[in-house]
Formats: structure tokens, C-alpha cells, sequence
């Protein structure tokens, strides 16, 4: 397929045509012209599709919530063209079987790169390693193991899974809570979760084990990524380690860069989420950790539930909020809009290091000549009202419903092919 | 008593009085002259005073009892039960015009079965109040007969209800408002009456 | 007055004062009465949604809504619909679809009154939810503490006991500080929330320096079984520290009364003869919670619908 992009912005830069020619970058340059099918994307800007190192695609077990069909629409609606799937289906992806048929089903979407998530231990159990060689070595080629949902809380257990990827050009990412500090947490622990009456969720809970978990990577030797970064204190012992020469990498998700835990009042369970919204100090620690790349990257931690499992009382309902299709909105309204990143550095943080972490080499690539047309085009300008009865995805638990978001996805390039068009998506 | 009056038509918002601070508490007096002959006359059951019970209907109705009950003693020496029915519980337009703070009640240790029970309040206008206070004594006690004493009659009533004593008929229209102030509630006594076409 | 009462926040000073003027009231007019009945809420539907076993608080909504003359309907949730999987978004839906003008609403979930209230058009009443709130208890309180000593404005109340887990402490200690009162909490520092720094009291572990100031003291229930989780040694050890026993309690004002929401673990957080002594009012509190559930559900759904 050959596709002419006319007047476009990469990271915001001056204008330019770019002709995209059997999945690459053919040429770039002024006055292009062409006889294929031709976009006008006069004031649009340009980034590399972006990659999502988190999300939760729910298919094999709960279709009723998403489907790898379904959560691919809402990834390339947000501009993503590459998901890591995570493992925590039922039955959970702990063999080559399990992800192989996720990443079959990745395929034959075709809207984006499914790459699934391996889990670390047996049934995300946390006793016995998952054949994480098996993994690796399927079609799905798994590089990212996670039992996120869950922590690999066992210190023992996590330190022979940091050594044992090391083989496998793999990394362990860590959901990371002390199950005994979080024993019937519903919200974070603070004033607000004393005067609610809702059992809290510490910032140590998570600081322990990230703490615990950089020196065991730093002993070792090995990588290190930790899931969902929400505290101030995290960012803290992730900047101290990486300054140590750790090899850890973090993330944090949207809803951790512009909520905050007053939205707990009123007790609407769409706020409930794993880690859990914070304070306001959390929150500018948090962007300014992913401004000056002591956190490398968004990830969205798109998370689907059942009408049920959220229209009910807080204790009651499972956490988790959808991001794919806001995640892009979101950070231009928190770090761009705000002065704290730059397109480029957007693009370093929502597409290259994700690229890098996960090891995808064809995804996160620079907008040049020559490199796989894996392409978002955003217009910067554009500003709209959240609707969760429009998004694509199968469930309504968006936490952004009604609130006005700037930036809009108008296109999106998989390998050269659109998979959204004019904001459709096309499969 | 003085025949009725036709008011004249004073500007809407100009207060014009009915009774002035002197009026009021001649008009109190005479009534309680009327309530001395009534239980005098009444032959059932022995002494007619320690028969009698005042019971007000708050708020103006409460200290308009209490002055009643004490002229009455100033006149014959003989004390005279009071008390007070507070009617919001038991007001038919509460799912109209909302709730309303509460006013007390208060009754005599003697209870008010088999004794006469005049209920006393400033106005009496369509006679909602007066059958609401009829339904709370009905579950407070059985009086032998209940009479109503009021210092303004302005007519106009929605219900088969009249007064037995009254301190003044004052033929009102609809529209107009009629305000009766005591000294123990609003510092100073006086009728007056505001507002409304002719 | 709001629509809902969910917490004590709900209510400022004017409309706290008011329900317990109104209960003032109430109970002297139905005192000495033969027939305790008023047929203000006549014609009106009252549900008991009670998905928390509590004999006590539901009779008190009960008789506080049959003396008003509404329709009472009482629902538990065991053995009902609840039981075998109905939520309580459909539970919700049905009373609002029978036309239920007021639910009063107990449930093992915090929140589970506010998510209700957004389901329905009624009027919502708290009548306990998780560990969050208990307004209606608080309220009683408060009223308890008026009558007993003429006042609330600067009364010092000393409450102790698992505040970490109490939705009663949480209301009192809202309310009472809307009403001008002084509070103390006394508690070991496990079972104190975390953000306890940011409420208006004081705090203490010794509960013997509190007690000569106290005008009020008010021990709340505190479960055996927690000792389990580790909020403290042994219950020997609680009641030693934090219990209120005959030696404590001599040790108080002249003046100062005892106070217990119930149901008492007698010889964990009280002893016995204490809550038997005059200056105990955990009777008259109950006889009080009808007067003020009565004020409420007046001031609630006594107007307009």
C-alpha cells in the first residue's frame, strides 16, 4: 500500500511530506506528489506509533469485558501500534500455548502489534517459574514476563526469575505491592481513606518491594521493570537506583499523571484501581519523574470491566480503568500543555523506550527514511468531551467520561497500512 | 360587640390597625368574662372553672392562653388548667408547603378526659388549624366537649368550623393578611391588617 | 435539610440542632400519651434494607416510622434475593420501582448508602455503612448528651475504643464538633487511622490522664477477634490499658456520664458495674434513638416528595 502524508509535523517540527511506500518510510521532503492515495495533514503533528509496554486485553476467559479484536480498535483508536498483552487471562498465559494464541489473534486483528506478556510463575501462583524459555522462544517471541495483578512478592522467588531471563534477553516487570501491607485495601491510605472508612493501600506497600527489588537487580545483574509507578516515594528509589547503575526501567500510567484520590469521594467504583490513586504531591512527583526520564515511559494499564463489577458498592467492585484511547489526550493535557514535555520527548516516552523495554525493534523507531511506517498523526488543536458509550472498546469504565481532553488521533499507520482513518478505525 | 367594619381602602403594604396595644388586652378580658359565664353555666359536672381546661394552639395561641387563664384568676380567684397542642405533626399541607420546626406541647397532670377543652388561637381564618388541633387532643384524651376561643375572626373558612368566643369579626379579603402581635411573642400587643384589593 | 442523611457532614448547626429540637419535641408530645402515634408520615413507605444483621437498630427505625404512621417494610438480606446474587443496583431499582419514599439502608460496604442514593428517587437514611458512618447514632448521642447535661457547646467527650473500625466514632466525632463539643480519642496507636492528625480532636493513648476532664466518656465495642490481626496482644491487655472499670470510672467528675452505642462486650472495653451505674446512659440512649429516628424521618419525609 502506498500512502502520501501531506503538510504533516514530525515531533511537532517543521511541515513535510512523508510517502509511505510497502510498510517503510519511502521518502520525506517538500511538495511530494503521487499518484496513491493522498492525506491532507495540514496541521496535524507526526509520532512514532505509539507502544503500550501495559494493558489487559482480557481474551482468553473474559470476552464479555474485551476481546484482542476489541481492545486492538481502542489501541489503534489512541494511536498505539504495538500492546503488550498481560498475562493475567483465564487460563493464565504461563505457556507457549496460551501466548502463541493470543498473538494469533493479535494477527488476525491486524489493527496492531499484539505482544503478549508471559507470566512469571505458574498461574501467577508466585510459587514455581512458568516456563518462561518456552515463551521466549514461541512465535509470540515473549521478552516481558509480568504476574502483574499480582506481585511476585516471594524475595527468593523474584531473584532467581531476575537471574534466570537474563538468558532471554528478558525482564521481569514488577506489579509492585507487599500483599501483607494490602490485606482488604480499597484506596490509598491517607486522610482521605481514614474520614471514608475505606481500608487503605500504603505508599510503603509499594516502596518496599521496589526497594527490595533494585538491589536484587543490582546483585544479580539483571533488568528490572516496575509496572504503574503511583508514589512519590517510588520515583525516589527509582532515580537512587538508576543513579547506582541499576538496570531498572518504570512506568506510570495516565490516570496516575492527572487523578488524585478526592476522586474516591462520592464512592463511585469507576476510581477504584490497583495501585491506587494518590495525593496531589504524588501526582507532581510522578510528572515530574516522567519529565526527566527517572520514569521512562507511559503505559496505559488498560484495564476492562463488567458494568456489574464496577456499578456497585466500592468493597465490591474489581479495579481498573480503561486508557487506550485517552492515554494520548491525557498526557498532552498533564506534561505537554503544562510545558513538562516535548513532542519529542512524548514520542521518546510513549513510543521509543517502550519499543526498547519490550526489545520490539521495528516499533519506536525515528520518523526517517527507510524506518517501518508505524505512524500516529494527532491534531494538537483539537479539544473533546469524553463519551464512554462511544469508545471502542467493549467496556464503559473510562474514569475520564465528561471531562474535556485536548489532542485528537486522526490517523493511524501499522507497517504502512492505515488502521485508523479520519479517527475510524478501518477493521 | 361592635359591628363589623368595612376597611377602607388603604394603599397594598399599609398597615392599618384593627386593634391597637390598649384594645387587645380589653378585648382579652372581655372573653374572659364570656369563658367565666360559660363554665358557670355549664350544670354537668359540679364547679365549672375546675372543669375548664385553655389549651393553645402555638404559636400565638400560647401565650394568648396563658393571658386568658391568668384574667380569669385575676377575676374570680380560682386557678385555671392551661396547656399547649402543638399541630405541625398533624397539619394537611405539610406535602405542600414542607416541614416546619416543631412548637411545644404541654398538658395539665389532670389530662383532658371528660373536662371542657376551649382551644384558643390568635386567628381563625380557613379552620385547618383548629381540625388539626381536633385530631391531636383526639389522641391525647376524650374532653367531654371541645369550644374554640379566638381574638380574630376574619372569615373565609374551608371547613364546618366556628368559633364559640370571639375578641373581633374582621371581614378580610382573601388576599389580605391579618397580623396579631403580643407582647410575650413580638414585644408589643396590636392587630393590623395589610395588602390585598378591595 | 439535604435529601439524603448519608453522614454527619450531611447536617450543619442549624439543621443538627433542629433534629434534635424536633426529637425534643416529639418525645414530649407522644410522653404520657396513650396513643404513641402521629399520623404525619401517613400514606408514606419506609424500607428497612438491612444487609447487616441488627435487631436493634432496625426495631428503632421500625417503631420511629410505624409511630408516624408510614408504611414499614423490613428486608434482610438473608434468605432474599440479595442472598442468591441479586446486586445492589437491582435491589435498588426494585424498591424504587415499588415506590418506596424512604429507605433506610445498613451495609457491610462504606459507601454502599451514597451509591444507593444514586439509584433511587426516595430519601436515602445511613443506618450504618462498613467503618465509614453511623449519623443517625451520633445523632442519639448528641441528644443523650444535651439532655443529660443541658448543653453540648464545649462538653468535653472522651471516646475509646477501635476507632480504626468504628463508623460511630467517625460520626460523633463530625457531629459533635459541629455542635461546638471538644473531643478526645484514646485508642491504642493501632487501631487509629492513619489520618487521624487531620481531624479536629485531640488524641491519646492514656486513657487515665483523659478521664478527670471528661465530661462525657464514650467506650466503643472493641471486637475480641482482632487480636488475631495483630492490633493488640491479648485481651487481657486491652481491657487493662483502655477498659473502663469501677476504679476508672470513680476517678471521673462528679458529673460526667458514660456512654455506649452497644451492643457491649462487658469486661472487654466496660465493665459491668460500670454500665450498670446511674451515670451509664446506654438505656435511656435507646429509648432516645426512637425520638431521634422519629425527628429525622419527619424532617425527611414530611414535605414534599
Amino acid at each position: 500500500m502506498t500512502v502520501l502524508l501531506k503538510n504533516v509535523r514530525p515531533y511537532g517540527e517543521d511541515a513535510v511530506d512523508i510517502l509511505v511506500k510497502d510498510g517503510l518510510i519511502a521518502s520525506v521532503g517538500a511538495d511530494l506528489s503521487s499518484t496513491a492515495q493522498t492525506i491532507d495533514a495540514t496541521g496535524l503533528i507526526a509520532l512514532p506509533g505509539l507502544v503500550d509496554l501495559h494493558t489487559h486485553l482480557r481474551e482468553p476467559g473474559r470476552e464479555d469485558t474485551e476481546t484482542v479484536l476489541t481492545g486492538s480498535r481502542a489501541a489503534a483508536l489512541g494511536g498505539y501500534t504495538a500492546v503488550h498483552a498481560m498475562a493475567n487471562t483465564d487460563p493464565v498465559a504461563d505457556t507457549a500455548g496460551v501466548v502463541e494464541q493470543v498473538w494469533r489473534l493479535g494477527q488476525q486483528a491486524g489493527l496492531v502489534d499484539v505482544v503478549p506478556v508471559g507470566a512469571v510463575t505458574v498461574g501467577l501462583g508466585g510459587t514455581q517459574l512458568a516456563e518462561l524459555g518456552a515463551m521466549a522462544d514461541s512465535a509470540a517471541t515473549v521478552r516481558v514476563f509480568s504476574d502483574d495483578g499480582k506481585c511476585v512478592s516471594d524475595p527468593a522467588l523474584m531473584r532467581r526469575a531476575l537471574e534466570y531471563v537474563k538468558a532471554l534477553d528478558g525482564v521481569v516487570a514488577q506489579h509492585a505491592e507487599e500483599p501483607r501491607l494490602t490485606v482488604g485495601a480499597q484506596m490509598h491510605e491517607g486522610d482521605r481513606s481514614a474520614r471514608l472508612g475505606l481500608t487503605g493501600w500504603p505508599a510503603v506497600a509499594e516502596e518496599a518491594i521496589i526497594a527490595r527489588d533494585v538491589l536484587l537487580a543490582e546483585h544479580v545483574g539483571a533488568r528490572l521493570h516496575v509496572c504503574h509507578v503511583s508514589t512519590a516515594g517510588s520515583v525516589e528509589l527509582i532515580r537512587w537506583a538508576k543513579s547506582r547503575g541499576v538496570q531498572v526501567t518504570a512506568e506510570v500510567t495516565p490516570h496516575h499523571l492527572l487523578l488524585t484520590d478526592a476522586q474516591a469521594e462520592g464512592y463511585d467504583a469507576t476510581f477504584k484501581v490497583n495501585p491506587p490513586l494518590r495525593t496531589a504531591e504524588d501526582v507532581a512527583a510522578l510528572r515530574a519523574g516522567l519529565a526527566d526520564g527517572t520514569i521512562d515511559a507511559v503505559a496505559t494499564d488498560h484495564a476492562p470491566h463488567a458494568g456489574e463489577d464496577k456499578e456497585c458498592e466500592w468493597a465490591a467492585a474489581r479495579p481498573g480503568m480503561l486508557g487506550l484511547e485517552q492515554a494520548l489526550s491525557v498526557v498532552v493535557d498533564t506534561m505537554v500543555d503544562t510545558g513538562l514535555l516535548t513532542w519529542r520527548e512524548v514520542a521518546d516516552r510513549m513510543s521509543v523506550r517502550p519499543a526498547e523495554i519490550g526489545r520490539l525493534t521495528h516499533q519506536g523507531r525515528p520518523i526517517a527514511v527507510g524506518e517501518p511506517a508505524n505512524l500516529v498523526l494527532l491534531d494538537p488543536t483539537a479539544r473533546a468531551v469524553v463519551d464512554p458509550a462511544a469508545l471502542a472498546s467493549k467496556s464503559r469504565n473510562s474514569p475520564y467520561a465528561g471531562r474535556e481532553l485536548p489532542a485528537r488521533v486522526v490517523h493511524t499507520l501499522l507497517r504502512g497500512e492505515l488502521s485508523v482513518l479520519d479517527g475510524k478505525v478501518q477493521k | 360587640m361592635a359591628p363589623p367594619s368595612t376597611l377602607s381602602s388603604a394603599g397594598p403594604g399599609d398597615p392599618q390597625q384593627l386593634l391597637s396595644a390598649d384594645d387587645v388586652p380589653r378585648v382579652v378580658d372581655r372573653i374572659a368574662h364570656q369563658l367565666i359565664e360559660r363554665a358557670a353555666s355549664s350544670t354537668s359536672s359540679g364547679d365549672g372553672l375546675a372543669d375548664l381546661v385553655l389549651i393553645g394552639i402555638p404559636t400565638r395561641g400560647a401565650p394568648l392562653a396563658r393571658r386568658l387563664a391568668a384574667r380569669i384568676e385575676a377575676f374570680t380567684g380560682t386557678a385555671v388548667d392551661v396547656g399547649t397542642v402543638d399541630i405541625t405533626l398533624y397539619r394537611d399541607d405539610l406535602r405542600t408547603r414542607g416541614v416546619r420546626a416543631l412548637e411545644d406541647t404541654r398538658l395539665p397532670d389532670a389530662g383532658i378526659d371528660g373536662r371542657l377543652v376551649v382551644l384558643v388561637d390568635d386567628v381563625l381564618f380557613s379552620g385547618r388549624s383548629v381540625r388539626a388541633a381536633l385530631d391531636g387532643l383526639r389522641d391525647v384524651g376524650r374532653p367531654r366537649a371541645v369550644q374554640l376561643a379566638v381574638l380574630v375572626d376574619r372569615g373565609h373558612r374551608e371547613l364546618p368550623i366556628k368559633a364559640d368566643f370571639v375578641g373581633k369579626n374582621v371581614p378580610t379579603s382573601r388576599s389580605q393578611q391579618v397580623r396579631v402581635r403580643l407582647a410575650e411573642v413580638d414585644g408589643e400587643d396590636g392587630v393590623t391588617i395589610t395588602g390585598g384589593e378591595q | 435539610m439535604k435529601r439524603h442523611l448519608l453522614e454527619a457532614a450531611d447536617l450543619d448547626r442549624a439543621d443538627a440542632t433542629l433534629v434534635l429540637d424536633t426529637a425534643a419535641q416529639i418525645e414530649s408530645a407522644l410522653a404520657g400519651r396513650e396513643v404513641k402515634k402521629l399520623p404525619t408520615l401517613r400514606g408514606r413507605t419506609v424500607v428497612n434494607l438491612f444487609f447487616e444483621d441488627s435487631t436493634r437498630t432496625r426495631i428503632s427505625f421500625e417503631l420511629a416510622a410505624k409511630r408516624l404512621s408510614a408504611d414499614v417494610i423490613n428486608f434482610s438480606a438473608k434468605g432474599s434475593s440479595v442472598s442468591k446474587g441479586e446486586s445492589l443496583k437491582d435491589t435498588a431499582l426494585t424498591l424504587e420501582a415499588m415506590g418506596a419514599d424512604g429507605i433506610v439502608v445498613r451495609h457491610g460496604a462504606s459507601g454502599a448508602p451514597h451509591r444507593l442514593a444514586t439509584w433511587v428517587a426516595g430519601s436515602v437514611v445511613n443506618a450504618g455503612d462498613g467503618t465509614h458512618e453511623h449519623p443517625t447514632q451520633a445523632l442519639l448521642d448528641a441528644y443523650t448528651i444535651r439532655q443529660r447535661l443541658g448543653r453540648l457547646e464545649g462538653v468535653k467527650v472522651v471516646i475509646t475504643g477501635d476507632v480504626l473500625h468504628s463508623r460511630v466514632a467517625r460520626s460523633n466525632v463530625w457531629l459533635l464538633h459541629t455542635l461546638g463539643a471538644e473531643v478526645t480519642l484514646v485508642a491504642p496507636p493501632t487501631l487509629l487511622p492513619v489520618g487521624v492528625g487531620s481531624w479536629p480532636v485531640t488524641v491519646s493513648y492514656d486513657l487515665d490522664a483523659v478521664l478527670p476532664a471528661a465530661d462525657v466518656v464514650m467506650m466503643l465495642r472493641v471486637q475480641g477477634e482482632r487480636m488475631n490481626a495483630s492490633f493488640f496482644p491479648s485481651a487481657r491487655e486491652y481491657s487493662r490499658r483502655y477498659g473502663l472499670d469501677a476504679e476508672r470510672m470513680a476517678r471521673l467528675s462528679d458529673d460526667a456520664i458514660v456512654m455506649h452505642p452497644g451492643p457491649m462486650n462487658r469486661g472487654m472495653e466496660i465493665a459491668a458495674d460500670v454500665a450498670d451505674s446511674p451515670r451509664s446512659t446506654i438505656v435511656e440512649q435507646v429509648g432516645n434513638g426512637v425520638s431521634v429516628r422519629m425527628a429525622v424521618l419527619y424532617l425527611l419525609l414530611g414535605g414534599p416528595a
